[in-house]
């Protein structure tokens, strides 16, 4: 009973649009659905380093080479924000790694696709931190107050990221005709996985309803999917490259695009283990914690030595 | 119009160093030991390779042709890096100790540079970056420390990195040409003069490390002559691999 | 192993401010904690001062006290300066 009117009072703080933080009564499986959802975002962050990681050896130059390195940097500072989010809900960061690391937790599944030419560092900066920035925006009204603030200052961080892919594509675009067509091949393989990052129409979509109940999720998958399209398209046809969907068309009425149907067979192939790169990624990630450990534990019994001298001196 | 060969090479060893060493760091980007410290790493890899940037602008506005024909276009040979910073990264402990000795003998030579040289272009670019390699003198001293006086295990891989590297460090001071042109007329720092304030350093920091070293008979040198050791073409051939795939174009 | 210890950061942004929450880290000890804080909540020259604290030493207010701790405060309305009348004339109090 008790719980039970707990509830009522909770459901109506966030009616109220009252912000939950860290020690405060909440349901279980709010805590639940909060450390699933962070924690995956910031494994995302984190797998992201890679794909993009692959080209800051290649950068064509050194402008582009920091700019590159100092968004990367940045995906791991995201990481770490959500991280820490995350652990104000009473889990360690270690314990969410091996999540990660043993399969269990997921990722965004975009992260599974391979970078093959510097094209893609324009095409994810443009599409896939575009879409990332378009389901990010409404988190940062979120009803749990560390996810809400960790959000707020990743998307302060994120505005360089889109325009600075954006401007990748630009140039290429205004290159020469290998450029132009390196800028379309990536816009090829990137813009289905890109829609696919909404996640599953709303009506196939397990965890959403309950979601936005809490406030957690605030925009459906799909209304965020067609906003998406909306602003994508007339920025690729600006750059002169063709969205590869023969479906794709304005509708006047609506004043919507209106898009193919999504391939979500190779969605779900990619989120159960069977992408192009699910297997590498993992791998790295495995192997820089495991060659890492040594270093973890070196630091932590130095700093025990220290404090044990100290206590001696004193 | 053409700058005087020595200086030219003067200023390509110390910006080929800072490039070089910042593509290395680049490499760990996603790979290191914790997040925290990927963070870290990069923020020393952005410093270096913006140290370059200065550099190679210098040149580019004496010489003409852009920064990224003299970092991205040139052959092996006419790279005047120090072997040390093409070392490869190995284990965080490796790349631990390769900075250490970097930063140290970095800090002096800005020092140096940013109070004394005569060329106020280059001054100004050191003052700079003085401020930044004190931190990166932190960051790896404190690294050396926490693993030579960590565990067993840390302290050991200290000490291997210690025996490996210690005989790259000698080449820091050897005046090629170029450096005893940039003496000569002011521009750059007797190195002779700064070997025993960076050796002293390196070994202070060692000792609180409780790691040990040994006076090298054979030290490894080449680099600011342009012979380098076989890493140097791997790293190249990654570095300029979009140049000399799509040439002339921009990016 | 588990994790290293968390850390809570503070950050001065410019003189005259005092420190702000930023948000955590991880680090060994309160030394790296700096400079991790350093590289990671300063990377857009956010700050002139950082404070770090072991989250372990930090001790809360029961939320579920929130009541009897701050209601209190809502009918003690002479603390705050608008409770008291001042002549038009008088300016700049």
């Amino acid at each position: 009973m008790q719980t039970l009117d707990q509830e009522l009072h909770f459901q109506s703080r966030i009616d109220n649009e009252e912000k939950i933080e860290p020690r405060d009564w909440m349901p279980e499986a709010y805590r639940h659905t909060l450390v699933r959802q962070i924690s995956q975002h910031a494994h995302s962050e984190v797998v992201g380093m890679l794909p993009e990681g692959n080209w800051i050896t290649r950068a064509p130059s050194l402008k582009r080479k920091l700019a590159l390195l100092a968004k990367v940097q940045d995906e791991a500072g995201h990481g770490l924000y959500l991280y820490a989010a995350c652990e104000t809900l009473g889990v360690e960061r270690a314990d969410l790694i091996d999540q990660l690391l043993s399969g269990k937790a997921k990722y965004s599944s975009i992260f599974n696709y391979p970078t093959l030419t510097w094209a893609d560092m324009g095409a994810i900066g443009w599409l896939v931190d575009g879409a990332a920035i378009m389901n990010q925006v409404p988190l940062c009204r979120c009803s749990y107050g560390p996810y809400a603030r960790a959000m707020v200052r990743v998307c302060k961080e994120e505005s360089f990221h889109q325009r600075q892919g954006y401007e990748i594509l630009l140039t290429l675009c205004r290159g020469t005709a290998v450029q132009k067509e390196m800028a379309q091949d990536a816009l090829n393989r990137w813009w289905w996985p890109s829609l696919m990052m909404f996640g599953p129409n709303d009506s196939d979509s397990e965890h959403s309803e309950q979601s936005m109940k809490w406030k957690i999720k605030r925009i459906s998958n799909d209304d965020l999917r067609q906003k998406f399209v909306d602003i994508t398209v007339p920025q690729a046809e600006y750059l002169g490259l063709t969205v590869p969907d023969k479906d794709l068309k304005y509708n006047e009425e609506t004043g919507h695009y209106e898009f193919g149907k999504i391939n979500w067979d190779e969605f779900w192939q990619v989120v159960k283990g069977h992408g192009p790169c699910n297997r590498e990624r993992m791998e790295a990630r495995i192997k820089a914690h495991e060659d890492g450990a040594w270093v973890r534990e070196a630091a932590m019994a130095y700093s025990e030595k220290q404090k044990s001298k100290n206590q001696k001196v004193a | 119009m053409s700058m005087e060969i020595n200086k030219r090479n003067f200023v390509f060893e110390w910006a080929d160093n800072v490039l070089i060493l910042g593509q290395r760091l680049g490499e760990w980007c996603g790979h290191g030991p914790v997040l925290e410290q990927d963070i870290a790493l990069i923020n020393t890899s952005l410093d270096l390779i913006g140290e370059a940037r200065n550099l190679y602008q210098y040149l580019s506005m004496h010489e003409g042709g852009s920064e990224d024909d003299f970092a991205l276009v040139r052959y092996e040979n006419e790279y005047r890096n120090l072997l040390l910073v093409e070392q490869a990264n190995g284990h965080w402990g490796v790349t631990i100790m390769r900075q250490l000795m970097f930063d140290i003998y970095h800090y002096y030579f800005l020092d140096w540079m940013s109070h004394y040289s005569r060329d106020e272009e280059l001054k100004s670019i050191a003052a700079k970056s003085l401020k930044e390699t004190k931190y990166h003198l932190k960051f790896s001293s404190e690294w050396t420390k926490r693993l030579g006086d960590g565990t067993q295990e840390s302290h050991q891989k200290m000490q291997e990195a210690v025996d490996q590297l210690y005989p790259y460090f000698n080449e820091c001071f050897q005046m090629s040409e170029a450096d005893q042109w940039a003496f000569d007329h002011g521009v750059g720092p007797d190195l002779y003069e700064l070997e025993p304030l960076a050796t002293q350093l390196l070994k202070e920091t060692l000792i609180e490390a409780t790691l040990k070293w040994e006076t090298p008979q054979y030290p490894k040198l080449g680099g600011k002559h342009g012979k380098h050791s076989e890493q140097m073409g791997y790293i190249l051939a990654e570095m300029q691999y979009m140049q000399r795939a799509y040439p002339n174009m921009q990016w | 192993m588990k994790d290293w210890p968390l850390y809570e950061i503070f950050i001065r942004s410019k003189n005259g401010l005092s420190h702000k929450h930023v948000g955590s880290l991880h680090a060994a000890d309160a030394e790296m904690a700096i400079e991790n804080a350093r590289d990671v909540y300063t990377r857009r020259m956010e700050g002139v001062s950082i404070w770090v604290v072991d989250s372990r030493e930090i001790t809360a207010s029961n939320p579920a006290e929130q009541d009897a701790l701050f209601d209190p405060a809502e009918s003690k309305i002479y603390r705050h300066p608008t409770f008291y009348d001042v002549p038009e004339e008088v300016r700049h109090m």
